[in-house]
């Protein structure tokens, strides 16, 4: 199937993308997220869980947690591509909450089929969930877990864990005898230990998961397959979060360098400057285009989803890291300290960067698409 | 502002349908002769009648042209020419050869030019009969284009024009040349006027054509010198001093930010003709072979392939998300970035090409053991003229710094 010419960005894309946009700037300037998140400098402070618990309910309550879920699973059935345009207002908010979190695991849900439908349930009601499919080592691979599950019960660590202690739900990938299957575990179940780890990214929080005998209900035994169908949009909705936060990086710079004068001019009048901003921005619209054309495929051109898909974030890894490092420098000293805005989205771009596969990972994968061995 | 991609409106949706029925009726076939990459390159008059009966015809049919007054030679359609493109583009036509007529010189006579001479000289410029070519740079004035010093000193109603242009793209083939000069030394911008002049029926007195040798040994531009060469205060654009203001017009429709469409076709491939793209790359390097395997097997090749595919795709993507108003920050954002960005990738995919052949990329066109005929080479050497030509990649830098993110303007 065709793609449609628009990405088929359609009336209720722009108005959600416009209300998210809405509901960040005036619930949430970046100073009052600064003044939440950044509030202890310590280089080595404790792990930290700090977000507005009445916001995220006003989020669940807008439907955000739904949006991504068809109509006949009682949800609001919304194209990827609308999501991908809230995503990038939560990026550009630097937003801490368990959204994309709770939105990835609609999308596992979803790919998993009927064995998923009471835990679609659970997010209808309003809880939140994460992917815990990580191993020690941090392979991006569907099939590499260190979580096993026999008897009905899960054994081992799930790593990497995103908002880790923000959520009610985990969706856990396991080994079984027969391969890879997955599992809806509340956060509070019995033997389900939460360990924070002490991350980079302020707006963010992240843990190792154990379970030692923890009670699981199986949703699939066919994991591999619903993991996989799941991440091109995983992929997808963190490089819009990442665009967004990257658009931020720029603006604030540019905004800067067009008032900070030095050698009796505008810092943006020295080409050194200005040309590797001009570079920032070409990155950032390279990612919201490839962006949304992989929202388009995973709505229209299925087929082609996992290509696109490791084309946007193999792109948003690249750009986050240049417009995180080229916003720091541009701000000189002040860009150096702790009290100016601009490291609370460096740090987040770092750890988007890494997360969900970097961008030498998403090209290695891409070419083995594209290279058919000869 | 609309949400959707533009749809076509009645006028367009008939004239769509006719364009794609004469198109299919009136191809012009495999060309005769080695096209080269785009009209800049076009050196032998066998190319050159190949590609204006072309252009001829497709005037003659009504797809060149399309959106100016009928009055003088268009065909006085709104926002039709960019159908008849796409359908020219579609249809793998070959090249338009006029295109400095057509990019440039047409809107701007359209927009400053009196009636008379609009009527006089747009109908043989469409139909690519006269070709143009543009005297802008010169040894002294390249990117800061309004220090040019080419002198008009005014006698009566003639003015006489002496000085030197450079770079000055078919001027070998041209009969008209856009010209920007000085009539005042005393100030910069306000000095400068702008004239149509026939080159062609000057030759031998008071102009001279010179070619020049590109890096790649092609000829294309040539240097234009000018000796007390007169012409007729009629063939003036715009008011004595407004030349700046004049070029402006030119300059927009030159980086396709100007309100006209330039007709353009294109996409016939001839015989040996030679694609710098990711595919072609990708091809490149599965028969290359590095070592015991090919190139396309090796993990850092393979990881710089991916970037040029998604550098590629990410153009395609950009082109495609500026036609949706709602993904768009600025209006200009992605516009501005197209000449930019295309001229790059294209750059650097040619020279991961050369890369991907090791000893073999030494060879060049006359080596029978050349990679695809030495045609990467010529394609890498040949992707400056894209980088420096039609605004530099530094002076875009700039425009895009200071008009898209609003920077302070730079000397
Ligand atoms: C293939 C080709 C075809 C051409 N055809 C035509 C034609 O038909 N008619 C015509 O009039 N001209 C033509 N040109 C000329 C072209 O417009 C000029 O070459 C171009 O404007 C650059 O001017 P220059 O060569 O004098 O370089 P310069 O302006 O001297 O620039 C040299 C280098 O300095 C950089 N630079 C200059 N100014 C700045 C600045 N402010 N900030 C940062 N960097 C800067 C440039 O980017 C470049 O890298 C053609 C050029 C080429 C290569």
């Amino acid at each position: 199937m065709a793609q449609p010419k628009n990405f088929g960005f359609g009336e209720e894309a722009v108005l959600l993308k416009e209300s998210a946009a809405k509901f960040f700037a005036e619930n949430f300037p970046t100073d009052r997220l600064h003044a939440l998140v950044a509030a202890d400098s310590t280089p080595n402070r404790m792990p930290e869980c700090i977000w507005t618990r009445d916001l995220w309910q006003q989020m669940v309550d807008l439907g955000w947690t739904m949006l991504a879920v068809p109509e006949s699973a009682g949800g609001i059935g919304m194209p990827a591509v609308a999501v991908a345009g809230l995503a990038e207002e939560l990026g550009r908010a630097a937003f801490p909450s368990p959204l994309l979190g709770t939105i990835n695991a609609t999308y596992v849900l979803a790919a998993a089929g009927r064995g998923a439908e009471t835990a679609l349930m659970d997010i209808a009601e309003g809880q939140s969930a994460t992917l815990a499919i990580t191993n020690r080592q941090g392979s991006w691979e569907a099939e590499d877990t260190d979580v096993e599950c026999s008897g009905g019960k899960l054994n081992g660590t799930a790593w990497f864990v995103q908002d880790a202690r923000k959520v009610d739900k985990f969706l856990v990938s396991a080994r079984t005898e027969a391969g890879i299957s997955l599992y809806w575990v509340a956060a509070d179940a019995a033997g389900l230990r939460i360990h924070p780890d002490a991350i980079i990214d302020l707006t963010r929080d992240q843990g190792h998961i154990s379970f030692e005998n923890v009670e699981a209900v199986e949703l699939t035994d066919e994991g591999v397959a619903a993991l996989s169908k799941a991440f091109p949009a995983i992929w997808t909705m963190l490089a819009a979060d990442i665009a967004g936060a990257a658009e931020w990086l720029l603006q604030a710079t540019v905004e800067y360098v067009s008032v900070r004068k030095q050698f009796e001019h505008p810092l943006g009048f020295f080409q050194a400057v200005k040309h590797p901003l001009v570079n920032v921005m070409i990155q950032v619209d390279e990612t919201r285009s490839l962006v949304y054309n992989a929202a388009c495929a995973i709505d229209t051109e299925p087929g082609a989803a996992v290509k696109y898909a490791h084309m946007a974030k193999a792109s948003a890894s690249e750009t986050a890291a240049f417009a995180a490092s080229r916003a720091v420098q541009y701000h000189g000293g002040i860009g150096f300290t702790w009290e100016c805005f601009v490291h609370l989205y460096f740090k987040r771009e770092k750890h988007s960067q890494l997360l969900w596969g970097d961008a030498a990972w998403h090209r290695a994968r891409l070419a083995d698409i594209l290279i058919v061995a000869a | 502002m609309s949400i959707n991609a533009r749809k076509d409106s009645p006028q367009q949706t008939e004239f769509r349908q006719y364009c794609q029925d004469w198109l299919a009726d009136n191809h012009p076939g495999e060309p005769p002769v080695r096209l080269p990459l785009t009209a800049l390159e076009i050196m032998t008059e066998d190319q050159l009648n190949y590609l204006q009966a072309w252009q001829k015809s497709a005037y003659d049919a009504g797809l060149i042209g399309c959106d100016y007054p009928v009055d003088v030679g268009g065909g006085g359609r709104t926002d039709c020419q960019r159908v008849a493109n796409a359908e020219m583009i579609a249809a793998k036509t070959p090249f338009l050869p006029n295109i400095i007529g057509l990019g440039m010189a047409a809107p701007t006579v359209l927009y400053h030019a009196s009636d008379e001479l609009k009527q006089r000289l747009l109908p043989r410029l469409f139909s690519g009969e006269d070709i143009w070519c543009q005297g802008f740079s010169e040894p002294e004035a390249g990117s800061d284009l309004a220090s040019v010093q080419t002198f008009a000193e005014r006698k009566g109603d003639k003015w006489v024009i002496n000085g030197h242009k450079v770079w000055t793209s078919l001027a070998h083939f041209a009969e008209w040349m856009i010209l920007l000069l000085r009539t005042d030394k005393s100030q910069k911008h306000d000095g400068l006027s702008y004239f149509v002049v026939p080159i062609r029926a000057a030759l031998g007195s008071g102009v001279t054509v010179r070619p020049l040798i590109k890096i790649t040994g092609e000829t294309g531009f040539n240097e234009v010198i000018f000796d007390n060469l007169e012409v007729d205060d009629s063939l003036r654009l715009d008011e004595v001093g407004k030349g700046w203001q004049v070029a402006m017009t030119t300059l927009l429709h030159e980086r396709g930010a100007g309100e006209l469409q330039t007709p353009r076709s294109g996409g016939l491939k001839s015989k040996s003709s030679h694609a710098t793209n990711a595919a072609g790359l990708l091809a490149l390097a599965r028969k290359t072979q590095r070592g015991s395997k090919p190139a396309s097997e090796d993990p850092l090749f393979r990881d710089k392939l991916m970037r040029q595919v998604i550098r590629e795709e990410a153009l395609k993507q950009n082109q495609r998300r500026a036609q949706v108003p709602a993904l768009l920050d600025h209006p200009m954002r992605l516009a501005l970035q197209n000449k930019l960005l295309s001229s790059e990738i294209f750059q650097d995919t040619a020279a991961l090409a050369v890369e991907v052949t090791g000893a073999s990329g030494s060879l060049y066109l006359g080596d029978e053991n050349a990679p695809a005929g030495g045609q990467w080479h010529m394609s890498y050497m040949n992707s400056y003229g894209m980088t420096i030509a039609a605004g530099t990649s530094e002076v875009q830098r700039n425009i895009l710094g200071e008009r898209v993110l609003g920077m302070p303007k730079s000397k």
